[in-house]
C-alpha cells in the first residue's frame, strides 16, 4: 500500500497519456449540452443585423491557444455567415499571429474582403488604456491596422468611432483583460459584452454573469464545443470533449484511489 | 536630488490622481479631450516598458551564463531565441522594419512553427502534473478538505459531458456549485481586492505609499 502512494509519477503520466490519446484514435462522440452562459453570446450575435459590426479582443497567446482559438473560430464563422463587420484585435503580444491568421482564414473561407468585411487593428500596448483611448476614439487608440491601412479610410469601420458604436464586444482572454473590459470598457461606455476564458479563469467569471456585467461566458473547451455544436459546426473543440472527460473522469479516479490507500494504510491524523 | 527624485514624482503623481478622478465625473467636451491625450501618452509610456522588460530580462540570463548558475545552459537559449526573433523580425521578409508588416515571412514561420506549438506544449503537460498532484496530495484529512474534495470531483464529472451520462444530477449540481457558493466566495474576494484597491491608490494619490519612487520608504 505504502508502495502504491508513493507510485513514480511517471505510471500516472503514462495514463493521462493513454486516457488523451486513446479516445482520439477511437474517435467516439458524447452528447454536448449547451448553457445558458453559451447561449447568451449565441443569441446576441444571432440578433445582430447585416453590417452589425462585432469586436473581438483576441487576448490571448499560444499557451492558451487549445482552448480558446476553437471559440475564436466558431465565432469567426458564426459573425461572418451572419454577415456581420467583424473587428480584431488583441491586447496580448503573442496574439497577434493567431489573431490574424484566424481573422483571414476564416474570412477567406465566406469571400469577405479584408477592410471591408473585416479587419485586424492588431496589438497595443497598455491594456486599460487602450481601452479608454478606444472608448473615447477608435482612430486615435489604433491609426493603423495591422498591416499599416490608415483606419479612418476603412470602409468596414464606417459608422463606429468609439466603443459605444459596437454592436457586440467579445472578449476572449487568458488572463485578467475581461475584468479590465468591464470597468474600463462596458461600465464607461456602455456596450454589450461577452467573454471567453480558458477553464480556470471561468470560476471567476460568475459574478459577472449574475450582475449582468457579461451577457454570455463560454468557459474552456467545454464552452468552445457548446459554440460549435449551436452553429452547427463541430470542429477540434467538440472533438475534444472526449479526451477531456477520459481525462477528467481518470483524475478522479486517482483521487478516490489515492484517497482508498491513504485510509487504508491508517495514515490519517 | 531629493526635490527630483521625491518631490516632483509626488506632486505629478497627487495632480494626475486628483485630475483623473474628477474627469471621470465630469462629461464636458475639455475633459474628454484630457482624457484622450493622456490615455495616448500612458499608451506611449506602456510601450517604453518592453524596453526595460527586455533589459531585464537579458541582465538577468547573462548574470547567470556569467556565474555560472545551475541551468546556465538554458540561458544562452534565451539570447539565442531572442536573438534569432529579433533579427527576422526587423529584416521583415527583406523589406525591413521601416516598411508595414509582410506576410508569409520567416518571422512567420517562426511563429507558427515555434513558438505557438512550444508554447500549447508546456501549457497542456500542466495535466499531467495535476494528475499526479492530485494523486499525491488531494486527501480528505479534514471536513473542509473533504468539502473541497467533494465539490472538486462534482465540478470536475459535472463540466464535462460524461458527467450526465455518469449521473443525470451532476451537471446541474455542478451547476449550482458555480453559481452559488463558488460565486459567493469569488465576489466578496472581488469586494476586498477593489476596496484594496482604491485604498492603495488613494494611499498613492496623496504620497503615503512610496513604494512605486523606489528605495524601499
Amino acid at each position: 500500500m505504502e508502495r502504491l502512494l508513493s507510485i513514480d509519477r511517471r505510471y500516472i503520466f503514462v495514463f493521462v497519456a493513454l486516457a488523451v490519446t486513446i479516445p482520439l484514435l477511437i474517435k467516439f462522440d458524447l452528447p454536448v449540452p449547451v448553457t445558458k452562459e453559451v447561449k447568451g453570446i449565441y443569441n446576441k450575435i444571432d440578433s445582430l443585423p447585416e453590417g452589425a459590426h462585432v469586436l473581438i479582443a483576441f487576448d490571448f497567446d499560444p499557451a492558451s491557444k487549445e482552448e480558446l482559438l476553437p471559440m475564436a473560430l466558431a465565432l469567426l464563422h458564426h459573425c461572418f455567415r451572419k454577415n456581420v463587420k467583424v473587428v480584431g484585435m488583441t491586447l496580448n503580444p503573442g496574439g497577434t499571429g493567431l489573431a490574424n491568421s484566424a481573422i483571414t482564414d476564416t474570412g477567406k473561407q465566406y469571400e469577405k474582403i479584408q477592410g471591408e468585411d473585416y479587419v485586424f487593428l492588431g496589438y497595443k500596448t497598455g491594456v486599460e488604456l487602450v481601452m479608454i483611448n478606444m472608448g473615447e476614439n477608435i482612430y486615435s487608440a489604433f491609426p493603423k491596422d495591422f498591416y499599416g491601412n490608415a483606419t479612418v479610410d476603412l470602409p468596414v469601420l464606417k459608422g463606429v468611432q468609439s466603443l459605444t458604436d459596437f454592436d457586440y464586444v467579445i472578449d476572449l482572454a487568458s488572463g485578467s483583460s475581461i475584468e479590465a473590459w468591464i470597468a474600463f470598457g462596458k461600465e464607461k461606455y456602455d456596450f454589450d459584452l461577452g467573454a471567453g476564458c480558458t477553464a480556470v479563469i471561468g470560476p471567476d467569471m460568475y459574478p459577472f454573469l449574475q450582475a449582468k456585467q457579461i451577457n454570455g461566458l463560454m468557459s474552456g473547451l467545454k464552452g468552445a464545443a457548446e459554440y460549435e455544436i449551436l452553429i452547427n459546426r463541430k470542429s477540434t473543440a467538440v472533438a475534444g470533449m472526449s479526451p477531456q472527460s477520459v481525462v477528467h473522469v481518470i483524475v478522479v479516479l486517482f483521487v478516490i484511489f489515492g484517497n482508498f490507500l491513504y485510509f487504508m494504510s491508517g495514515r490519517k491524523r | 536630488m531629493n526635490f527630483l527624485k521625491r518631490t516632483i514624482p509626488l506632486v505629478i503623481a497627487f495632480i494626475m490622481g486628483v485630475m483623473m478622478v474628477f474627469q471621470y465625473y465630469v462629461p464636458h467636451e475639455a475633459s474628454q479631450s484630457l482624457l484622450k491625450v493622456v490615455t495616448r501618452w500612458g499608451i506611449t509610456i506602456a510601450g517604453f516598458a518592453v524596453f526595460i522588460g527586455a533589459y531585464s530580462l537579458f541582465h538577468l540570463h547573462w548574470n547567470k551564463i556569467k556565474r555560472k548558475f545551475p541551468g546556465w545552459g538554458y540561458s544562452i537559449f534565451v539570447f539565442f531565441g531572442a536573438g534569432i526573433t529579433i533579427i527576422f523580425g526587423l529584416y521583415n521578409g527583406g523589406e525591413f522594419f521601416l516598411h508595414d508588416k509582410q506576410e508569409g515571412t520567416m518571422f512567420d514561420w517562426m511563429y507558427f512553427n515555434v513558438q505557438v506549438p512550444a508554447g500549447a506544449t508546456m501549457f497542456s503537460i500542466l495535466a499531467f502534473f495535476m494528475a499526479s498532484a492530485a494523486y499525491r496530495t488531494f486527501r480528505a484529512r479534514t471536513n473542509e478538505a473533504t468539502i473541497l474534495l467533494v465539490a472538486a470531483v462534482i465540478v470536475m464529472l459535472g463540466r464535462v459531458p460524461i458527467g450526465a451520462m455518469i449521473w443525470e444530477y451532476l451537471p446541474p449540481i455542478a451547476d449550482w456549485i458555480m453559481s452559488v457558493p463558488n460565486m459567493a466566495a469569488k465576489r466578496a474576494i472581488l469586494i476586498g481586492v477593489s476596496i484594496g484597491a482604491i485604498a492603495t491608490s488613494l494611499k498613492i494619490i496623496f504620497g503615503i505609499e512610496r513604494a512605486y519612487l523606489g528605495g524601499g520608504d
